[in-house]
């Protein structure tokens, strides 16, 4: 009877720590989710704002003194609450269209930042005379958001309400693309001789425990590496995509070479014996068989690589991409910054206008890296051979 | 054997590493005769088989010393392109292995590669001549462009024989070719095997006693990496002049 009891008291106390050990891993997921969720919610509250930007409805006078003092083109008391940015190019569009010379247009023109934000209900500088003026042309219609079609056209700006994410965006591009070009051959090819070719010797011993510890080096000291390879020996200019895409090569390698030898050992040896069987030389096996088999193995693990090189900032910031980029960048030698960068610039800046911004600039970094992951797991779903 | 040689290895030794797998092999082969390498599991019989198209070269740390010979030329003589040996031995394997690309491309890669004929009605007819040679072109020639790897298991090997045939091979080593086979499939390989010989030289490994008694000429006994005894296949299963052998056929160890 004792020895019943006891049995039972064992039951009940596993019964018990199960229960306890699930409770805790489920806490553990509600608090990994909570903070995902939290983060998300607070970036999208913050940034939804910024699809948008103010526009006032104003008569705008082309004549010789409002190209000289641009300042006087619009009404007196709406001087400052329009954009600096749009007075500034009046003498531009004189020069563009001349038929403007004498003539009052009225148009929508951006609203100053501070404007923007008031508008938006959020914190702003304007005193109690401006806001009477702001409140006036709510009142007429005369104010108004828009999509805001200048975040994604223009560059980067010291005026919030013209900054934009173009010259970021093809900086990344340049940059993706350039990291693409040297790191997938140089990754694939180095894979394929060491699963291939290479005799198993301590020399292809260090070279691949040096490999798997390349992947593991802090990104900042790539950028390190590659300023002082690319940029001091080989003399690439400073904040260049060329030295961006350079440095960012050498941090993607290794992941590439990494999960490119995982798919090639994934094909199973019967294929290279059946083709070496039928007399294919070594080459041949990989080329005709080898290679077009793990493909979809090679591509999600370049893709990966590659959107983990799009989030770096680290090693950019050695090479100098941490820069101010009003306009975007039309050769791989100019000066260029990258998304993750440009969200760096504006969240630094004391301006409250750029807060929104920096929340939209992280939705649409979030959104380019949740695609390209996507699209490396549709490749891995459809293409996964099971042997 | 009375007939004239194919192959034949010399005092062949050969070497994993550290371990002695085949001592001393002294064995010939006639031509278009299908001699079968019997043992019991590791006795280096797929080995010994594979020393012959050089597919061991693969295998990191193994060295060979002695001779093989085809015809009359020695394999690891560097006048004679391994590519070229494998074209001239061809090669099937325990389980089949078709390429995953359609059923044409599997029997095409090979001549393709080897430049034997050019594109076109060349090679269909080739690929063609293949199958049915394989037995398989009535099954498969309504679905030459179909994936391979859809094929039932005995209609793969088949195809893995018919991509070995398309090559023109004089010599063909089988490595238990039938052993992944239901018995319907391993029959239809068995009488394939049968034809082939009309053709050329056939070498097979097998563990099956009742198919090396059915297929094969000769038989060789292999035990511990030593070659014990060799003969009619007749000869072998019915008055076996070593003990082991007999042991072995008669299923008392192995």
């Amino acid at each position: 009877m004792d020895k019943e009891k006891r049995r039972q008291q064992r039951i009940n106390r596993r019964y018990r720590g199960e229960t306890i050990f699930r409770a805790c891993s489920m806490m553990a997921i509600v608090v990994a989710a909570a903070f995902l969720i939290f983060f998300l919610v607070d970036i999208i509250r913050t940034g939804y704002t910024a699809f948008q930007q103010t526009e006032i409805n104003v008569d705008v006078v082309y004549n010789q003194d409002t190209v000289d003092f641009p300042q006087t083109a619009v009404p007196d008391e709406l001087s400052d609450l329009v954009s600096r940015g749009f007075l500034r190019l009046i003498p531009n569009q004189v020069e563009a269209d001349p038929e403007l010379m004498g003539t009052t247009q009225n148009m929508w023109i951006l609203a100053e930042a501070e404007v923007d934000q008031y508008i938006k209900g959020k914190p702003n500088k304007l005193d109690e005379e401006e806001i009477a003026v702001v409140e006036k042309l709510r009142a007429e219609g005369k104010i108004k958001k828009f999509f805001n079609k200048g975040f994604f056209t223009n560059g980067d700006s010291k005026l919030p309400e013209m900054a934009g994410l173009k010259s970021a965006v093809i900086g990344t591009l340049y940059v993706l693309m350039l990291t693409m070009m040297f790191s997938i051959p140089v990754g694939v090819m180095t894979a394929i001789y060491l699963e291939e070719f290479a005799s198993d010797n301590w020399l292809t011993r260090i070279i691949e425990v040096n490999i798997n510890n390349l992947a593991a080096i802090p990104s900042i000291i790539f950028g390190l590496l590659g300023l002082a390879i690319f940029i001091n020996i080989f003399g690439v200019p400073r904040s260049s995509a060329l030295a961006g895409g350079l440095t960012l090569s050498l941090m993607t390698l290794p992941v590439i070479i990494i999960s490119t030898r995982a798919s090639l050992r994934s094909v199973p040896d019967t294929i290279r014996q059946g083709a070496q069987g039928v007399g294919a030389s070594p080459w041949q096996v990989v080329w005709h068989h080898i290679l077009p088999l793990s493909l979809p193995g090679i591509m999600t693990g370049s893709i990966i690589g590659l959107a983990h090189a799009m989030g770096e900032t680290a090693p950019l910031l050695i090479v100098g991409m941490l820069a101010y980029i009003p306009s975007a960048p039309t050769s791989i030698t100019e000066a260029a910054t990258v998304l993750p960068a440009q969200i760096y610039t504006w969240s630094s800046d004391s301006l409250r206008a750029y807060t929104e911004r920096t929340a939209l600039g992280i939705i649409v970094l979030l959104s380019i890296l949740l695609m390209l992951n996507a699209v490396a797991v549709v490749l891995r779903n459809k293409y996964e051979r099971k042997w | 054997m009375e007939n004239k040689f194919k192959m034949k290895s010399e005092a062949l030794n050969f070497y994993y590493g550290d371990f002695h797998a085949l001592r001393d092999i002294n064995l010939t082969f006639p031509e278009k005769k299908v001699t079968a390498l019997i043992g019991p599991s590791g006795c280096g019989k797929s080995t010994y088989l594979r020393c012959f198209n050089r597919m061991n070269d693969l295998i990191k740390g193994i060295k060979v010393v002695g001779g093989i010979y085809l015809d009359n030329q020695e394999i690891h003589d560097h006048k004679l392109d391994v590519v070229e040996l494998r074209r001239r031995v061809g090669m099937v394997f325990q389980k089949p292995n078709p390429f995953p690309k359609t059923i044409y491309e599997n029997i095409a890669y090979a001549p393709r590669i080897h430049g034997l004929v050019s594109k076109g009605s060349e090679m269909d007819d080739l690929v063609e001549g293949s199958l049915k040679k394989a037995g398989l072109w009535e099954e498969v020639k309504d679905r030459l462009k179909s994936q391979a790897t859809a094929l039932s298991g005995g209609q793969q090997q088949r195809l893995c024989i018919a991509r070995a045939l398309a090559m023109e091979p004089e010599v063909l080593l089988m490595d238990e070719p039938a052993s992944a086979l239901d018995p319907i499939a391993t029959q239809k390989i068995e009488e394939l095997i049968y034809e082939l010989k009309e053709r050329l030289t056939v070498i097979i490994v097998t563990h099956n006693m009742q198919q090396a008694a059915r297929v094969s000429d000769y038989t060789a006994f292999f035990y511990m990496g030593e070659l014990i005894e060799v003969g009619d296949t007749s000869t072998i299963f019915t008055n076996p002049s070593v003990k082991k052998t007999e042991d072995y056929i008669t299923g008392r160890f192995g």
